[in-house]
């Protein structure tokens, strides 16, 4: 019994008013909570510092003309307003996170651990190398994995996130064409109009051009059209193929889309952000690619942080390894050193991506990732993510409409063919979050229409599944039934639906102080 | 397994749920040549969490840490404090573990610091409008330098003798594979305002940085009007944001574009990433800007609510027409950051930016009193470059002898040149006197 109600316990009383203001603007425990500019103070501070001396100076008057006016909180403040906002997120920690190709698996706690290590956390990239050995031995044990783990001989660590990997398997490609004396002839990449948005927006940004191929009946690569295209021209640069594709599926063809490929003298990029489906099962090294970046923050459990950092090592076959971008690390008689400059054995190196050497937070999170999975726990993780999908594939086969026929790898893909007229996909999405989860990845691929696309990764039980399961069930059938209550969604969320449409129309990326009028008739 | 919830009995009773034998029927598709039907050799099998720590902690005892004794390491990246709840802030699992913010009914949280990030780095860099991150400052100089050719039409562009030479590199990278041309300005310790002699009818841009690599801080405005006076942009770096809490910002010298490194604040070294890219720049060119955007809007009950906006100009709305391939940034980095200067406050702010500075002034006079040292930078804020009689590559490692990690030889940076003898040094708020008395100490017995 607490002292708030000594000998007065509580029981439920019966009451028919609902409360739907409140003078605080919060609701119970989602709590109202200002911009840091309406409630803080430009003098006030959460830190600590001396004072300053300010006895002289050698900034020969480049100085700042006006202070900023930012404001600051105290420690108490500033830790309440940014757990205030925390409670206004969805999370994989509270629930089930079904992002189709995005991999929202558990993130677990070891690695944060093992990164905020000092020996890790706390070491400049400049330092002498020498006081940086277990650094460098750590890059390479995790390139050492990753290399086995797609069977491929090299791999560059330097790329800072997915797109970025694309970019540097790209520019290596490009860099082989200008060796072979065809960088000016070879210019076209093909990529699947299934593709994530990031393959053609890489491609043009390495200075090629994007030639669309077609996906056939099953979601797979058109292949008479891709020989179509190969047959008539000798401009081919490469092809940007996800595997398994963005529909959730296996390219059944991907070996003779290799050799037809490589026959036309191009290279294979293979987008390697679905590679939670098979690792410890396939190795891409054996279906003929030559780059395929690696989302270290999808496969291996690095978190997503509501929008990066991420990671992007991207494994290199033979063919493509000596134009790797340096800087990398080498294991020589004296230890580890880091290769920095294009000369020498990095000669033909396209070039630095980065100021630095990658994201070294994430590759000690990745590794530790699979050093408590190993080779044996990251097979089950391929089996566990492709089974759990398949089971929501078919319990869900019967309300909603399965886009392809057939097992899916780790994801399931529905369209909206089942929905009733004037239901749409986003009216489904926006009510499960009113039950509780947050929605799967929708209108992506392009190929199926109103796509809903369902990754449930390995790290969900039986049980999250079930529930999972039955409350989607219960929205589609709702969609099919054309109930209106829908197009509302949500209802029970922090805010209800936004309107993007005016937010594009005129941007305010930035809060502004309030007019001295407003001010006045407040 | 631990991070396997399935039991054997789930996976069976699953199995006949879905009417599959076993998990081998999923992988029908794969070709005959390419499944693996073992587990994979050469890698070990699983460990318990105590055996991995160990493994962990047994690397990182190899390293030398920036705490361990005195360190003047800065060029792009800088020992500063973090405070102790900027890390508990952004290990929230909302924060920790959530995705891009693409269903803001329930990403309010991320949104909303996000907005109050951009604010901040628009007010720090006196520019109009910043986006909510790129990955780090060199891939934002690169991005900034590529749009800046969208803007203009043009196909030339010119960077300055100090922009740190990472920076220089990416940036090359990325404008020659789009057939740009790239203009390197001979490296020069104060030659920042020379980029104004090298503008025509045809550059896009010029890429200045204050403080540059050798820690010069120069007032970019001559560069800004030869710039707009043929119709190119100004691009103005900066490595250390700390440095904005005390110097001419971008905007107070016309740039149209403002990027740098945004690691200083929030964010610890960890040996180079993840950091945080800042993209900043004016109001007319925002539909040209990279990177994600996060904009004020209201819900269906007229409440303020905050959402990613302008997507048109990404990549997966846009594909081959976006502004950028960029799909992730570093949001966990950028929370990191805002929380920081929420927690600082402007007063805070620029009382850590003259901290940092009075310290490097007292290395600058320490390393100076030693006979045979000549500190070159000619104005700085907490870093500068000096130079002695001996080779720096020998210097340092024989400060590294004597416990001193005393900064970064140019010579690392710029291999072709001839700045052999050359030093850049580091001081921040972490620098003690007794830090900067040992430094002196040391370089006195080794020059």
């Amino acid at each position: 019994m607490g002292m708030q109600s000594i000998g007065r316990p509580t029981a439920p009383v019966a009451a028919n008013a609902s409360l739907s203001e409140t003078v605080s603007g919060s609701k119970g425990l989602q709590q109202r909570e200002d911009l840091i500019f309406e409630v803080g103070a430009w003098d006030k501070t959460g830190v600590d510092l001396p004072t300053p001396k300010r006895n002289r100076d050698r900034l020969g008057g480049v100085t700042r003309g006006t202070d900023t006016s930012l404001p600051g909180l105290s420690e108490p403040e500033a830790v309440r307003h940014y757990m205030r906002l925390s409670q206004k997120n969805y999370a994989i920690d509270l629930g089930l996170f079904p992002l189709g190709s995005c991999t929202m698996k558990h993130n677990p706690r070891l690695n944060e651990k093992a990164a905020r290590m000092p020996g890790f956390a706390d070491i400049h990239p400049m330092q002498p190398q020498r006081t940086i050995q277990g650094a460098l031995e750590l890059i390479d044990e995790l390139a050492t994995w990753l290399k086995t783990l797609t069977g491929m001989p090299a791999v560059a660590m330097s790329p800072k996130a997915g797109a970025h990997g694309e970019l540097c398997g790209m520019l290596a490609i490009r860099q082989a064409l200008i060796a072979r004396g065809e960088g000016e002839t070879r210019k076209r990449v093909l990529v699947p109009a299934s593709a994530h948005g990031t393959n053609p927006a890489t491609a043009i940004q390495c200075g090629f051009i994007v030639d669309e191929i077609k996906a056939d009946k099953r979601g797979r690569v058109d292949m008479a059209e891709l020989r179509g295209k190969l047959e008539t021209t000798d401009d081919i640069a490469g092809i940007m193929l996800t595997n398994p594709n963005t529909c959730g599926l296996f390219e059944t063809d991907i070996k003779e889309i290799a050799d037809l490929i490589h026959a036309a003298g191009g290279y294979f990029y293979c987008d390697g952000a679905n590679f939670n489906a098979i690792v410890g099962r396939v190795r891409p090294g054996d279906l003929g690619v030559d780059a395929m970046h690696i989302n270290l923050h999808k496969t291996f459990s690095t978190p997503h942080g509501g929008g990066g950092p991420g990671s992007g090592p991207t494994v290199l076959s033979d063919a493509l390894a000596p134009f790797a971008p340096v800087p990398y690390v080498v294991k020589d008689e004296d230890g580890f050193r880091l290769v920095e400059d294009i000369e020498g054995e990095a000669a033909q190196a396209f070039g630095r991506m980065v100021a630095f050497h990658g994201q070294m937070g994430m590759f000690v999170r990745a590794l530790t990732y699979m050093l408590s999975h190993g080779a044996d726990g990251l097979k089950q993780v391929a089996e566990d993510a492709v089974l759990n999908a398949n089971y929501i594939q078919s319990r869900l086969k019967g309300v909603m409409t399965p886009a392809f026929d057939g097992y899916c790898m780790h994801e399931a893909l529905f369209s909206d063919e089942f929905t009733a007229d004037g239901i749409e996909t986003i009216d489904i999405a926006k009510a499960l979050i009113d039950e509780g989860y947050h929605p799967m990845t929708m209108y992506f691929p392009l190929v199926v229409h109103g796509a809903m696309l369902i990754e449930p990764t390995e790290t969900e039980s039986k049980q999250e599944l079930d529930r999972f399961c039955d409350a989607l069930a219960s929205v589609a059938t709702k969609a099919a039934a054309g109930d209106a209550s829908l197009k509302g969604a949500p209802h029970l969320a922090p805010k209800k639906r936004l309107d993007e449409t005016r937010a594009a129309r005129k941007p305010i990326l930035k809060w502004t102080p309030p007019e001295p009028e407003a001010i006045a008739a407040e | 397994m631990r991070y396997l919830p399935l039991t054997p009995e789930d996976r069976t009773a699953m199995l006949n749920t879905i009417g599959a034998a076993s998990v081998d029927d999923f992988y029908h598709d794969v070709p005959e040549v390419a499944r693996l039907d073992g587990k994979i050799h050469d890698l070990p099998d699983h460990q318990g969490e105590l055996a991995v720590e160990r493994h962990l902690a047994r690397l990182a005892a190899k390293n030398t840490t920036a705490s361990e004794g005195p360190f003047f390491v800065g060029a792009g990246a800088y020992k500063h404090h973090v405070p102790a709840s900027v890390d508990m802030i952004i290990q929230r699992s909302e924060f920790l573990t959530t995705y891009t913010p693409y269903q803001p009914e329930i990403a309010q949280g991320t949104l909303q610091t996000l907005f109050e990030f951009q604010t901040q780095v628009a007010e720090m860099t006196a520019m109009d409008v910043a986006n909510a991150s790129m990955y780090d400052g060199s891939t934002s100089c690169a991005e900034a330098a590529v749009m800046a050719c969208r803007v203009t039409r043009r196909k030339k562009v010119v960077m300055s003798g100090g922009l740190h030479p990472h920076y220089a590199a990416a940036t090359r990278l990325l404008c020659e594979a789009q057939g740009i041309e790239v203009i390197q300005l001979e490296h020069a310790i104060d030659g920042e305002l020379e980029l104004a002699n090298h503008v025509d009818e045809e550059t896009a841009c010029v890429i200045g940085q204050s403080p540059n690599v050798f820690g010069t801080v120069t007032d970019l405005s001559p560069v800004a009007d030869a710039a707009h006076e043929k119709k190119a942009l100004l691009v103005s770096v900066f490595t250390e944001a700390v440095s904005l809490g005390l110097v001419t910002p971008p905007g107070e010298m016309g740039a149209d574009i403002a990027v740098g490194e945004g690691q200083s604040i929030g964010n610890p070294l960890t040996f180079g990433g993840p950091y945080v890219g800042l993209f900043a720049c004016t109001q007319k060119l925002v539909r040209q800007m990279p990177g994600r955007l996060c904009g004020e809007t209201v819900d269906a009950d007229g409440e303020r609510g905050f959402v990613l906006t302008l997507s048109t100009r990404e990549q997966h709305i846009r594909r081959d027409k976006a502004t950028s391939n960029i799909c992730t940034n570093s949001g966990l980095c950028a929370l990191a950051f805002t929380a920081h200067m929420t927690l600082l406050g402007g007063k805070g702010f620029k009382q850590l930016a003259e901290l940092n500075h009075e310290a490097a002034c007292d290395l600058a006079d320490a390393l100076e009193a030693v006979p045979g040292v000549r500190v070159l930078t000619p104005r700085f804020f907490n870093e500068f470059a000096f130079e002695t009689p001996v080779d720096a590559e020998a210097v340092l490692a024989m400060l590294d002898e004597r416990g001193v990690i005393g900064g970064v030889r140019a010579s690392r940076l710029m291999p072709a040149d001839h700045m052999g003898n050359v030093i850049i040094a580091a001081a921040t708020e972490c620098t003690t006197q007794e830090d900067i008395a040992a430094y002196a100490a040391a370089l006195k017995e080794v020059i």
